[in-house]
């Protein structure tokens, strides 16, 4: 019984971390059909820039966020103008957008791998918590975890009321639901995109800072096995809709937790698996409407 | 006439290849770079038959390669199979689980792609789980060396490259792959004008997965010995894919001359500076999809030279 509840605690605190990692990838895919699949990557470059800004400036992962979100923003917009315009014009946009984002990807990780070498690397412990812990049903909780857990829920949440309590929000949601209707009430629907795909960079970006605390070491390659589970995550939620990230962050969590606890071995082939099963029994996830729009 | 045109420029292309393995296996003393070569092209040509021809993007082609090495070992080893048999045991591993994933191809562009990788994924980790040691040796390699024959495997890879590139010849040229590229297009229309678009694609996905699969069991034979790793690694699927785009996806010639160009590239700067490969690598995905998506093929075509 402590050990279920382990799990759930546990599952609770990976989920919302998995929520924050994939909601930026949402956001793009929601305004843009477009499929981000340097999501991985862009967090570990988020990562490093952390680790840099520690090294060089004694800067803190938390107040590292900040200002990797405005770099990854900044490096957001400059592309959206230099790709985009093209990717959008072609017959396929998503299919084209996958292949294009898989360039840069490839990209990313060369650059990460002539940079920064191919060494694991990890923010030292001691910058949240080290190896304090927290005792709550017989168990023992890294502190790292809640403050990681907490400060992924303050992400979600300011994504959320950047979505439904400012103006740019409104707009925003009106593209994801209709783009061509959105333009036909007069919203500036390209502005509208870049900006929101600036900021979806900026969020695939952030959760590099927290990343080491969590979930595994820094290293060039560890994109892609990040950006599987920012899929799984969008996925079992519903491409394009940013509840969906909350919801599936936390399911996959929780249920990543259970496979750990319970059947270990096989937790790698878990995610994979899971998401397999939800593409083919409900491809438009568990929030998703019954019309597939790409 | 034009079928007889496609048939005979497909004979020229055949003895070509042929000539160019005869000639490769006499003059090149590094067989391990003929087997490579061999390799990356039948599987270019494998993600050529569904990509080209269907639109369907197998990010995840590798599965079928992992899956029919693993087939290849597994029939040579437990049940003690004539190697030739195994290899169509290969063969047959992948088709099967092409069938077991057919159900993916209700998914659309960029899902499929998602979706393949991730039963690639799957399929790796449950191949290399110790839970399964007994069946796959788990994550401990497989060794087949008892009935290395390093040039029955190289010939066999050379006829299935010539197998996919005739099967690619076929879809471009009949009936069949008209009725596909008609349902690529437009699902709707091809539907009303009676083609049976799934079956269509259901059967070019078969065909698409035996050639990975053979291709797998053809390598297994060769190399003698591999890791879940090796046979399962992303860039297998992920160098055919851009071969394919960067020659031209729906030819017959553009994949091949695709692999060689970037696959020389590869062993020029790859091998000894693997990030500034992986660089260029990504740069090329980039310009090639904004600036010439059609690839080589494409830009030959603007210029009044029809690509076989």
């Amino acid at each position: 019984m402590n050990l279920l509840l382990y799990a759930l605690i546990a599952g609770l605190m990976f989920g919302v971390f998995f929520a924050a990692v994939s909601i930026g990838l949402n956001l793009l895919f929601g305004v843009m059909r477009i499929v981000n699949v340097a999501q991985g990557d862009m967090m570990v470059w988020g990562g490093y820039l952390a680790l840099t800004l520690y090294e060089v400036f004694h800067i803190g992962p938390l107040f590292a966020i900040p200002l990797v979100f405005v770099v990854a923003v900044l490096c957001g917009g400059i592309a959206y103008y230099g790709l985009m315009p093209r990717v959008l014009r072609a017959p396929d946009p998503s299919l084209v957008s996958l292949i294009v984002f898989f360039g840069i990807s490839e990209i990313l990780q060369a650059v990460a791998m002539i940079v920064f070498g191919a060494d694991q690397r990890f923010l030292p412990r001691e910058l949240l918590g080290g190896d304090r812990t927290v005792y709550m049903f017989d168990h023992a909780y890294p502190v790292a975890w809640f403050i990681v857990g907490s400060v992924s829920a303050v992400i979600v949440v300011l994504v959320f009321a950047y979505l439904y309590k400012t103006r740019l929000g409104y707009a925003t949601r009106a593209i994801m639901s209709n783009r061509g209707e959105a333009a036909s009430v007069g919203i500036n629907v390209s502005r509208i995109s870049a900006i929101n795909f600036a900021i979806g960079i900026g969020l695939a970006a952030i959760p590099g800072c927290l990343v080491t605390f969590i979930y595994g070491n820094l290293s060039p390659s560890s994109g892609l096995e990040l950006t599987i589970i920012a899929f799984a995550v969008v996925i079992i939620g519903s491409m394009g809709k940013p509840m969906g990230a909350l919801l599936g962050g936390i399911i996959y969590g929780i249920a990543t937790a259970l496979m750990q606890v319970y059947l270990s071995s096989w937790s790698t082939f878990f995610p994979n698996a899971l998401l397999l099963v939800i593409m083919l029994i409900r491809p438009s996830g568990l929030l998703g409407s019954r019309a597939r729009e790409a | 006439m034009k079928h007889k045109t496609a048939l005979s420029t497909t004979t020229i292309v055949v003895l070509l290849l042929l000539l160019l393995a005869g000639a490769g296996n006499v003059l090149v003393s590094n067989q391990a770079l003929l087997v490579d070569i061999l390799m990356f092209a039948a599987l270019t040509q494998g993600v050529n038959m569904l990509y080209g021809y269907t639109g369907y993007m197998p990010f995840g082609y590798v599965a079928f390669f992992g899956v029919g090495a693993y087939g290849f070992a597994i029939s040579v080893k437990s049940l003690g199979l004539d190697p030739w048999l195994a290899l169509l045991c290969g063969g047959v591993c992948g088709m099967i689980l092409c069938i077991l994933i057919a159900p993916l191809l209700r998914l659309k562009g960029a899902y499929f792609a998602i979706a393949t990788l991730a039963a690639a994924m799957a399929v790796k980790e449950l191949i290399a789980n110790p839970a399964l040691t007994p069946i796959t040796q788990g994550p401990y390699g497989m060794d087949v060396s008892d009935v290395l024959a390093a040039s029955k495997s190289y010939w066999s890879l050379t006829v299935i490259l010539v197998l996919s590139t005739v099967a690619a010849a076929y879809l471009k040229f009949s009936r069949f792959g008209l009725s596909l590229r008609a349902g690529r297009d437009n699902e709707r229309s091809a539907a009303t004008a009676g083609i049976d678009v799934v079956r269509g694609r259901v059967v070019t996905l078969c065909g698409s997965g035996l050639i990975g699969g053979l291709t797998g069991a053809a390598y297994a034979w060769n190399i003698a010995f591999f890791y879940p790793d090796a046979v399962f690694g992303v860039n297998l699927s992920l160098f055919p894919v851009i071969f394919v785009i960067f020659g031209g996806a729906g030819t017959v010639l553009g994949p091949l001359v695709g692999a060689a160009i970037l696959y020389s590239l590869y062993v020029f700067v790859g091998v000894s500076n693997p990030q500034y490969f992986q660089l260029l690598y990504g740069i090329l995905i980039v310009f090639l999809l904004l600036f010439a998506p059609g690839g080589i093929a494409a830009i030959l075509r603007r210029i009044g030279i029809r690509v076989f």
